[in-house]
């Protein structure tokens, strides 16, 4: 494989990402599931590289897996996105920053639309003003947060007491990353690296020392998929694009999975359980899982902050084998404690751990 | 008669029309932006459908042009022409001027780049070469994957960059089936045990004898033919590419494993050619070809008085329907100069 | 399953590598025709046990070329070998023989499973 014709790739999709002053809209899933991630976002965009970011707590979900399942009609969905907008301008903010894969999906398929469509636009202006009273602008800039982590990348580099490198061997560790099909699949001018060879995730790996994995089977959907996991008896569809996908990746023998996406993290995880669950076949090595980390995580992770402050806890497979093989010292301990020591229950069947 | 035509593109139709006219008694100065004439051909090993050399064509070509009324420069970017009381002023980029009284254009073609096809992985996957690419093989006599082992599976992709609104080409470059078979059967002789497969959606066999040699390709050299257009390649940890079709036939997806997949690269309106649309005002069509004057009894003529074209900056064509055009668009000036330029 | 509510699906796609091709490979072998065919469907359009049920040859065909043999091995008994394809097939395929052989290769291919 040649590396020079992915930089040329790389080359025909540079995106504009804002350097400062983010309105941040947060994701249902992540904030429900594993929310140590938009946490340590947070931190780490005031705290470490000293950005404005603002969260409004009149910020809604945008109604994107409502959208997706047939139950949130079009019209409504852009007066919700709109009431965002309207939310950001009353704010002051002008650059929007994206928690959640699906969520851009719609902003960016809207702000699409309202561009093709003026007419939708003024449709949707009326509506929410009849609706809330309330006025909107169009953002300046729209980014998913992981273009943002990606945009101060090697800052991140610089301030990591880890590498992605195994610690015995000294060899970089082996990255599968996954950006979610609404991240790029439907405008791949809005993702960094386009669609079929994206560089938002893959840059973070490199510049945080390790390598990355392509498979067969990397641009695959993760299985998602919406209405084949909200309904029971469709989840087998679900189930089945994850197992092709993690048997593609399964000779590479990768160390971790890095998603994009509330959902593909939450199901490339949870659905690993599953299998295991159903006939025993697991995808890593030793009989072991394979992590599965946002971004954040990551991050936080060579940065060296303590993993139970990330909340990498709280997924289905747990990171452990990672730990030990980048050697970051943790205590397992404290895993499942409160802030103030307090003894919490620990789940049973955990993967990994 | 001292009449001048300047010849724009040293290919096989600028050669041809330039040697046409210089055996007419005009004037005539080539320019060819290349080193060598020769264009496209040049990079040609055999050609369909008779699987002659390309050599041979090109020695005709060369033949042609060996004439004292042509002035040949090459390595020459014609980079402007303008109109001068009825005749022309064309200025090159290393500040020539070059007085002529009508202009044949015969700036041919570009290869589609296959890169822009970014599914495929042209220019990242290393054994996913481009129809050209395999041209050169076979000139080495020699056909092997990148780390030097020698393929037992080849694909062919048919459409690579033509009828395909994703790249703006929209129209079918009409060549590349026939190469793909002929390329596909000489795949089969060099390797004799090779297993060869087209992907295509149709199987476009125009031209006089290609329809044979397709047959001949199926009966004679078990070439496999699976209707579909690839969509995807991708590569597994063995370095083997991995194909995934919809086999049209069967009405379901189909997944292959190959050692080598060659793109078949579609026919675009050159650079250069597009560049003297800008400068001089020629129409171009939807598919930006030169834009005929007429389809059917004015495709030597645009736009401009004075101005003709020949070859394949009009629309994709063969070597033979190329000179065939350009033998045309010599009648065309004859007539033109010698009747007071109308 | 009965966990769950929901199982793992085998998938749609045809596995190429994987199939057994060998019944195409014998009828090519003893047919050579049968390469031939570019999968007009004038055999199909024409065929009088089509008309009525599920059987097409240009169908089968294809199928027996990737080595859906599962999909052929019973279908192929259908034929009444009237003839009708053989005479308006425009590639000149001796379908008969095509058929004749399939069935010949699927009894040999069952034989030997006994």
């Amino acid at each position: 494989m040649k590396a020079e014709g992915k930089k040329r790739v790389w080359a025909d999709y540079q995106k504009d990402i804002a350097d400062d002053h983010f309105f941040y809209v947060r994701s249902c899933i992540r904030q429900t599931f594993f929310p140590g991630s938009e946490q340590f976002f947070l931190h780490l965009m005031r705290k470490v590289l000293g950005k404005d970011v603002l969260e409004n707590p009149s910020h809604t979900s945008c109604t994107g897996i409502g959208y997706h399942s047939d139950i949130v009609p079009l019209r409504t969905i852009m007066a919700v996105v709109a009431r965002h907008f309207a939310l950001m301008k009353e704010s002051g903010y002008k650059n929007i920053a994206i928690s959640c894969v699906t969520s851009f999906g719609i902003y960016t398929e809207i702000l699409e639309t309202w561009k093709h469509f003026p007419r939708e636009l003024e449709q949707t202006r009326e509506d929410l003003f009849k609706a809330t009273g309330r006025e909107f602008d169009i953002p300046e800039n729209v980014a998913h947060t992981s273009d943002i982590i990606f945009k101060f990348r090697d800052e991140i580099a610089q301030k990591a007491k880890y590498r992605l490198v195994n610690r015995d061997t000294g060899k970089p560790l082996r990255g599968v990353e996954h950006i979610g099909c609404h991240y790029a699949k439907m405008f791949p001018k809005h993702g960094v690296g386009g669609a079929e060879f994206p560089r938002v995730l893959s840059g973070m790996i490199e510049s945080w020392g390790g390598e990355i994995v392509d498979y067969p089977e990397r641009r695959h959907c993760c299985g998602f998929g919406f209405r084949q996991y909200l309904v029971q008896a469709n989840r087998g569809y679900s189930l089945s694009n994850t197992a092709k996908k993690f048997e593609s990746m399964k000779p590479f023998r990768p160390d971790f999975v890095l998603t994009n996406c509330p959902g593909c993290n939450m199901f490339m995880d949870k659905w690993q359980y599953t299998i295991k669950e159903m006939d025993g076949t697991v995808y890593g090595e030793k009989g072991e899982s394979i992590p599965i980390l946002t971004y954040e995580e990551l991050a936080g992770l060579v940065m060296g902050y303590n993993p139970w402050d990330l909340g990498l806890q709280l997924h289905m497979v747990q990171s452990e084998p990672l730990f030990r093989k980048m050697g970051i010292e943790f205590n397992p301990d404290d895993k499942y404690k409160t802030k103030d020591g307090r003894q919490m229950p620990v789940p049973q069947n955990l993967i990994n751990s | 008669m001292e009449d001048r035509v300047l010849v724009v593109g040293g290919g096989a139709a600028g050669m041809e029309v330039a040697g046409r006219l210089a055996r007419s008694g005009y004037k005539v100065t080539l320019t060819e932006k290349e080193s060598l004439t020769g264009g496209h051909i040049r990079n040609w090993f055999h050609l369909f459908p008779d699987r002659r050399d390309s050599l041979e064509v090109l020695s005709y070509l060369e033949n042609q042009v060996d004439h004292g009324n042509i002035t040949l420069l090459t390595s020459t970017d014609v980079e402007g022409i303008e109109t001068r009381h009825g005749s022309f002023l064309a200025r090159t980029a290393d500040d020539r001027e070059i007085e002529a009284d009508a202009v044949v254009l015969a700036t041919g073609f570009d290869l589609f780049r296959s890169e822009r096809k970014e599914e495929y992985g042209y220019g990242i996957y290393d054994n996913v070469i481009s129809s050209a690419d395999l041209e050169i093989m076979f000139r080495k006599g020699e056909i092997r994957r990148h780390d030097g082992e020698i393929p037992q599976k080849i694909g062919f992709v048919h459409c690579v960059g033509s009828r395909d609104e994703k790249v703006g080409n929209v129209y079918c470059s009409k060549l590349c089936c026939v190469a793909a078979v002929k390329q596909a059967m000489e795949v089969r002789e060099y390797l004799k045990d090779a297993k060869v497969f087209c992907f295509y959606m149709d199987i476009r066999m125009g031209g006089a004898l290609y329809e044979e040699l397709y047959r001949e390709s199926q009966e004679k050299y078990g070439v496999n033919y699976i209707r579909g257009k690839v969509s995807e390649i991708a590569e597994n940890i063995n370095g083997r590419l991995i194909v995934k079709v919809e086999d049209t036939l069967a009405g379901r997806p189909l997944k292959m494993e190959l050692d080598m997949l060659v793109l078949m690269a579609g026919m675009e309106m050159s650079e250069g050619g597009r560049k003297i649309a800008e400068y001089a005002g020629l129409k171009t069509g939807e598919n930006r070809f030169f834009a005929p004057a007429d389809h059917h009894f004015g495709s030597n003529r645009g736009n401009l008085r004075g101005v003709f074209y020949a070859g394949t900056c009009t629309a994709p064509m063969n070597i033979t329907e190329s000179i065939s055009h350009a033998r045309a668009a010599a009648a065309d000036v004859i007539e033109y100069l010698s009747n007071g330029r109308r | 399953m009965e966990k769950f509510g929901f199982t793992l699906l085998k998938a749609r796609f045809i596995d190429y590598d994987a199939n057994d091709r060998s019944i195409a490979e014998f009828i090519y072998s003893k047919e050579p025709s049968f390469r031939v065919c570019i999968e007009c469907g004038c055999c199909a359009a024409t065929c009088t046990t089509g008309k009525y049920t599920r059987f097409s040859l240009r169908e089968l065909n294809i199928l027996m070329k990737r080595g859906e043999n599962s999909l052929v091995r019973n279908k192929i008994r259908e034929c009444m070998l009237c003839g009708k394809c053989t005479l308006v097939c425009p590639r000149g395929v001796n379908t008969r023989n095509v058929i004749a052989l399939a069935r010949e290769a699927y009894r040999k291919e069952q034989d030997n499973a006994v």
